[in-house]
């Protein structure tokens, strides 16, 4: 079926299975491979992309129910990759493999965006559906701290 | 430090006043990225120097330098390039990082064992000291000057008395002329300008923007996309196959039957059926629709609860004796005290975050393109070239970034099977591995019990120490066989045994495996560091003693090690005891060191605990203390770690911090969390819900980490941190409670 999906401002025509995971319209179809498969659950937060502005686990979310809804990956969270988050990663040298970051970066976007200045425990409570093998957790925390100072 | 991706695109762009075509390749190519369907062209017109395979120099000055070893998060692409651009004097943002293909040129590619620098060190500053060498001898040549006249900084050679200079790049074809010196003088280490500073990441800014390609990401055109429905048990073979529902499902345009396992499996395909489809979620869709009848096999007898017990007993049985020193028995039998224990320690399955994939394309000419997130490209040509029945040659093996590796990735058997589904369907094919398929079907490591007995005199000193250790080996992989531990793992903290006991025996028990076993970042480590730093923890106590100052007493005095001379055979890491010695003054200083930092021995409040472990492995000294609290419920919380890290020279020390703190999350995970059981023969857990991992929320408040400064050759990084972990955790849990862990993980006895 034809599904018509707006992702990072481009309008995309796609003819899938309305069942499809969003996570595999993005990456096969539409051929934007920063958003990461991990579990195909919803348990590891690695395929987190926004829509209409809401963290999402696309691996688990039909594109049907995207359509006609705004759709951010990471290639189009910022202009130029100068996000205050995607910042603060690179002077911090958040990244070990890097492989779960775009669902990173993704998750804290979103908790900036509602939360400007989250205390630990809300980065915390935010952060927890992200998994990360390399166990980059205590620069994670201290990079999105540090994407709030600068954001205010 | 900037960002060398960037300024080096720039700075190409510039320079060579193209911006399209095969430059844009080339580029691509340097990010560890997809594939290039057209010749890269761009730099034909100029000339190179290339005195080696990992240094090519252009004479525009662009240092292309090509890394041979797999990134999978240990630094390595940035590590790489400050050895080689520190001996050559060559300016950092004037590098391009190849990422360099499977190939008998450049050496060990097999990016395992914590090796890249500590194995490579001299072969990566003879890189970059014979270019730099030969680099001066040709601009004293051009200048008619001698060669000890002439010196070179930040990618130029100067002659300071005429006051003459040329850049890199000019000296390129005379540099070519020059012959390769046997043995080039390495720097002074109080010259580096890269070596031991923390130079900023190089994938940094393609790593946080989604433009970083990882094995999942190659794309070809009109490739199709496989999943592939595995044995359930290890070794299990197809009866009958009904494909039709599968054909049915939309997108899928083929089904193809893989070939039967191998027994042993070595790195080959584990059989069973692929779905080929137009895209990932349709092969996956068609897969389910499968219908198959399996005949799983004799493995179908792997149960994990009876093996435990069956490892127990053996463990508690007399075994084959692999290191004698004194004599035990006597210590035992005439001991005021004995006190012994039984650890158990499950297998494991590394989950890198990006599960195995791999896409091949067979050529006209029969050769085989295969794209993978590999750690060990030469396994790849190895396993595809065997499977096809090619010439190693004709297995161009590219590697991707890795998602993480942890030893899953250095396996072939997933650009193995793309390799074979490309020539049977004519196709590029991709093939992705599920969780699921991860979880299930991998390398596990191999579960472990683990006996202890040490005789105590009236003053809490240990006269005897017998240590049993039972576990499926890896050598089983390779060889059916198998039915014991092999030497290579007993390397791996049991016969270098550090503690300072006249009587000790230790001592293999059997164990036949029925699952893959493979290597798990720092491997048999983990469950003989656990079994002895948890023991001398016990040990301390029935003593009576504080368990620093215990653990301090057992390592004794300042001396060196040899394990060979109680009759054990030993590898050392592939290394000689020579330039890295089991030296027990550096194990001790990284324990005092820890202590130190954690204010070991301070009032703690209820429920609270510190705890410590210290292990040499990788030819690195790890110690760590972890605080942790315990709330009335006896549920862990990890509040705090402290983790010094003695691995003589560093590189880079902020990717050494980093490795440190993934270890300390990685020892987390094992130690609280992880456990892959078997149950009629097929792994009962199948994703990060039966099988979790240490949440940002579980992680501790801080994981401070120290490098000790020690002017000694460089040993491991990647894997050292994770063997104290486990133990310093489980010891604090004692402190807080009294009570002893003695299985991992924690949770199965509800401790989290």
């Amino acid at each position: 079926m034809a599904i018509q999906l707006t992702i990072n401002d481009s309008v995309h025509e796609f003819d899938v299975e309305p069942d499809m995971p969003l996570l595999w319209a993005i990456r096969d179809i539409a051929g934007l491979t920063g958003t990461k498969f991990g579990c195909g659950k919803a348990l590891c937060g690695a395929c987190t992309v926004h829509v209409d502005g809401q963290p999402v686990r696309s691996c688990s979310y039909p594109v049907s129910a995207a359509a006609g809804r705004r759709i951010t990956t990471i290639e189009g969270l910022s202009e130029n990759g100068d996000h205050p988050l995607q910042q603060a990663w690179r002077e911090l040298n958040v990244p070990q493999c890097g492989y779960c970051q775009s669902g990173q970066i993704m998750s804290a976007a979103a908790l900036l965006e509602r939360n400007p200045n989250p205390s630990r425990a809300d980065i915390d409570t935010a952060m927890s559906g992200n998994l990360c093998r390399c166990g980059t957790y205590t620069r994670i925390r201290a990079a999105i701290e540090r994407a709030a100072e600068v954001k205010s | 430090m900037s960002d060398i991706r960037l300024l080096s695109r720039r700075d190409f762009l510039r320079r060579t006043g193209q911006g399209t075509g095969g430059l844009v390749l080339a580029l691509s190519f340097a990010g560890c990225s997809r594939p290039a369907e057209e010749p890269a062209a761009a730099s034909e017109e100029l000339a190179e120097f290339t005195p080696n395979v990992y240094v090519n120099l252009k004479s525009d000055g662009v240092l292309e330098i090509h890394c041979h070893r797999s990134e999978m998060g240990q630094g390595i692409r940035t590590c790489l390039p400050q050895v080689i651009a520190d001996e050559m004097d060559a300016a950092w943002d004037r590098i391009v990082l190849v990422q360099a293909p499977g190939g008998q040129q450049y050496g060990d590619q097999n990016t395992d064992g914590s090796t890249s620098i500590r194995q490579q060190f001299d072969l990566l500053r003879n890189a970059g000291a014979s270019a730099r060498e030969m680099l001066l001898l040709a601009a004293a040549e051009r200048w008619q000057v001698e060669r000890s006249e002439v010196t070179a900084a930040e990618h130029t050679v100067y002659h300071e008395a005429s006051g003459r200079s040329a850049g890199f790049g000019e000296l390129v074809e005379d540099a070519a002329r020059q012959e390769l010196p046997a043995e080039p003088t390495f720097k002074s280490p109080d010259n580096y300008r890269y070596i031991g500073e923390s130079m900023d990441l190089i994938d940094g800014f393609d790593m946080t923007t989604g433009q970083a390609n990882y094995g999942i990401d190659t794309v070809l055109p009109d490739m199709l996309y496989a999943s592939i429905e595995r044995p359930p048990v290890f070794g299990g073979t197809i009866r009958s196959l009904d494909d039709s529902e599968a054909r049915a499902v939309a997108g899928v345009v083929d089904v193809v039957r893989m070939p039967d396992p191998t027994s042993p499996p070595v790195f080959n395909p584990l059989g069973g059926v692929a779905v080929l489809a137009t895209n990932t979620w349709a092969a996956q869709q068609g897969r389910k629709a499968l219908k198959i009848d399996w005949d799983a096999g004799p493995n179908a007898v792997y149960d994990s609860e009876s093996y435990k017990q069956a490892m127990i007993e053996t463990s508690h049985t007399a075994g084959s004796p692999i290191f004698n020193r004194g004599d035990v028995d006597a210590a035992l039998d005439g001991a005021d005290r004995v006190v012994e224990a039984d650890y158990y320690a499950p297998h494991l399955s590394q989950a890198p975050m990006e599960p195995p994939a791999a896409t091949a394309r067979i050529n006209e000419d029969g050769s085989c393109d295969v794209w993978s997130c590999t750690q060990n490209p030469q396994a790849v040509q190895q396993t595809v070239a065997g499977l096809l029945g090619i010439e190693q040659t004709d297995v161009h093996a590219h590697v991707t970034l890795l998602g993480g590796g942890f030893g899953r990735k250095s396996k072939a058997d997933f650009p193995a099977e793309a390799a074979w589904l490309a020539r049977e369907t004519g196709r590029s094919v991709k093939v992705t591995w599920t969780r699921e398929d991860d979880i299930q079907q991998g390398y596990l490591h191999a579960v472990s019990a683990q006996h202890l007995q040490a005789s105590m005199d009236g003053d809490g000193a240990v006269t005897g120490w017998l240590h049993r250790t039972v576990f499926p080996s890896i050598g089983s992989t390779f060889n059916a066989e198998t039915t014991g531990p092999g030497g290579f793992e007993l390397d791996l903290g049991f016969v270098d045994n550090p503690f300072d006991i006249g009587n000790m025996r230790l001592e293999t028990g059997d164990a036949k495996a029925h699952v893959r076993i493979g290597w798990l970042r720092s491997v048999c480590n983990i469950y003989h560091a656990f079994a002895v730093s948890s023991f001398a923890d016990e040990l301390a106590h029935a003593a009576g003693v504080d368990p620093k100052d215990y653990l301090l007493s057992l390592i004794g005095p300042p001396r060196l090690i040899d394990p060979t001379a109680d009759g054990a055979s030993y590898n050392n890491y592939g290394q000689s005891l020579e330039q890295h010695p089991i030296d027990t003054a550096r194990l001790s200083a990284v324990v005092e060191k820890a202590a130190d930092m954690a204010s070991w021995g301070r009032a703690l409040p209820e429920g609270r605990g510190l705890g410590i472990a210290a292990h040499r492995s990788f030819l690195a000294y790890v110690a760590a203390v972890a605080e942790v609290s315990v709330d009335d419920a006896g549920k862990l919380k990890v509040e705090d770690m402290w983790l010094v890290i003695d691995a003589g020279r560093v590189i880079n020390p902020d990717r050494v911090v980093a490795q440190m703190e993934g270890a300390g999350i990685f020892g987390m995970s094992l130690a609280m969390h992880g456990e892959i059981t078997a149950k009629g023969g097929s792994i009962e857990q199948n994703n990060f819900d039966g099988y979790p991992l240490v949440r940002i929320n579980e992680a501790p408040n801080s994981i401070n980490v120290h490098i000790m400064d020690v002017d000694a050759p460089p040993g491991g990084v990647g894997e050292p941190g994770v063997p104290p972990i486990a133990p310093a955790i489980t010891n604090a849990y004692f402190a807080a409670t009294g009570n002893r862990v003695r299985e991992l993980p924690m949770r199965k006895a509800g401790l989290v």
